[in-house]
This record gives C-alpha cells, structure tokens and sequence, in this order.
C-alpha cells in the first residue's frame, strides 16, 4: 500500500476536523473536532514513521495522544464549570473572557 | 487484501469525522469519533504499529470517550442554532478548508515524499511492538516521556480545581447541604 495514500487520507481528516471547528459553536463539539486533528496529525505521524522505518514516530504519536488526554481534561473541566455557572455553551456568547 | 483493508478502514474513520462535525447531537458526535477511532486503530495496525493502535483502543475509545459521555451526559444536549449568525460562514469554511485539504496534500506529497521515496523499507518483525516502543520510550525517550506524565499530573489537578466544587463557604455559615441553591450571581461572581 502507498505511502500517499494514508498521507491524503490525513489531510482530509485534518480538513474536516478544521471545518467543524469553523462551523460549529458547541464548546464540545468543537473539542471533539480538536480531537479528529490530532489524531489526522497522528495518522500522518505513524505513515511517516512506518516510511522510514523508524519507530520513534510512533513514539511522537503517543505524546501527542498524552497531550489530547490533557487538552480535554481541562477542556471539559472549563465546560463543567461553564455550565455550573450557568452560562450559555455557545462559544458565540462566551466571547467575552469575564466570568 | 491490504488494500480492502485500508479502503473500508478508510471509509470508516472518513465517515466517523463526518459524523462528528454534521450531527446535531453531541452524545451522537461522541460514538461517532468512538467509530472514527476504531477505523484509525486498524489503520495503524495496517502500518505495522501495534502498539500505539493497542493504545489508540484503551486510552482514546476506552476512557477518554467515556469521560466525553459523562460529560455530555451531565450538561445535557444545548439546542444549537442551525442558522448562523455571520452570514455566509459556512461557505467561507468550505472554502478555506478546501484550500487547506489542497496545501496539506500537496506538501507532504511533493517535498515529503521525494526526499523518501514511496516504496519504504522491509521492517524488521518486532517493528512497533510493545517491546520496541517501551525500549524507545524508557532509553532514547526518557525525559519527554517523565515529562508527559508531570503534565498529566498538572492536568487533572487543574480539572479539578476548574470543575470541583467548593464546599466549605456553605458549611462555614452553617447551611445544611443542599438546600440552598446558589443563584445566578453568586454563582458569576465565585
């Protein structure tokens, strides 16, 4: 199997994870689209390493797989609290960084 | 074979990303990235990488989507707004994530590629296994990988602190728990 084939298959996910962030407005969804680019990013990554013949890619793949656990940690800690407060989960009315 | 294999995996995660991004309901966007993820681990497993697709399967699918499933379960599906407020955006996302797709493909197929070559080297057969990558992480990867865990150290310390509740203003005036309930701008203003 080609190389370019997982390369082009990377970049679409990464588009499509980019269209969701510019057009949804779910502080959630819009976390979970975070999550398709990374793991388009992860894709190419692991394509990448198996070209080369070079594991440490694979080891770039998994600290960015520690570093999507921690983004959404805090991500859906800053949702929780959002809606503790509640306030609207629309990042159209959260634009305003006041409390 | 392979290449059956990689089509419908292929399919699978496209369809999944899809999902994500054009359902309405977050719990449905959820167990479409769970599908999504599932398609990317026999991907990897398709580039002779077991271990990082053993991961892929028990920290993403296993518990980090759990966490977005009590999540969303807690804060309850918000009614998006089909309409958009800025006119037009949804063409302009199209558009620009149109060119992205274009520049991203032909950057890592022009330049990446020539410099590698398309057709790559026989791997050894323990490529990607358990062993080889905990040799890698704990001998060549030491400090990136203590670092990694310090970070997710810092992390669930800050979700607790953004997300935990703060008890002991209601028990140092004396309230029984739970029966006043905060209003509004006492909850803004904490």
């Amino acid at each position: 199997m080609n190389i370019s084939w997982y390369i082009v298959l990377s970049a679409l996910l990464f588009t499509i994870g980019a269209i969701g962030i510019l057009v949804r407005r779910s502080p959630m969804v819009i976390l979970l689209c975070l999550e398709l680019m990374l793991n388009a990013g992860n894709l190419a990554l692991v394509a990448f390493s198996r070209e080369v013949g070079n594991a440490q890619g694979q080891v770039f793949a998994l600290v960015v797989m520690v570093i999507a656990a921690c983004e959404v940690v805090v991500g859906l800690g800053l949702i929780v609290a959002i809606f503790r407060r509640k306030l609207p989960l629309d990042v159209d009315d959260l634009r305003e960084l006041r409390g | 074979m392979e290449a059956v294999v990689f089509f419908l995996a292929a399919i699978g995660a496209t369809a999944g990303a899809i999902g994500v991004v054009a359902l309405r309901n977050p719990f449905y966007s959820v167990l479409a990235l769970i599908a999504h993820l599932f398609s990317l681990a026999v991907l990897f497993l398709l580039l002779t990488s077991a271990f990082v697709a053993a991961a892929q399967v028990v920290v993403y699918a296993g518990a980090v989507m759990v966490l977005y499933v009590f999540v969303v379960s807690y804060v309850g599906s918000a009614h998006e707004p089909m309409l958009d407020p800025v006119p037009g955006q949804r063409l302009f996302a199209g558009l620009l994530a149109f060119f992205l797709f274009v520049e991203i493909s032909a950057a890592g197929l022009s330049s990446a590629l020539k410099a590698l070559g398309t057709h790559g080297p026989d791997v050894p057969a323990g490529f990607g296994d358990p062993a080889a990558i905990g040799t890698l992480l704990l001998e060549k990867f030491l400090v990136p990988f203590e670092a990694s865990s310090v970070l997710l150290l810092i992390a669930a310390v800050g979700a607790i602190v953004l997300a935990g509740r703060k008890r002991q203003g209601n028990s140092s005036k004396g309230t029984p728990p739970g029966t006043a309930e905060p209003s509004v701008k006492e909850a803004l203003t904490r």
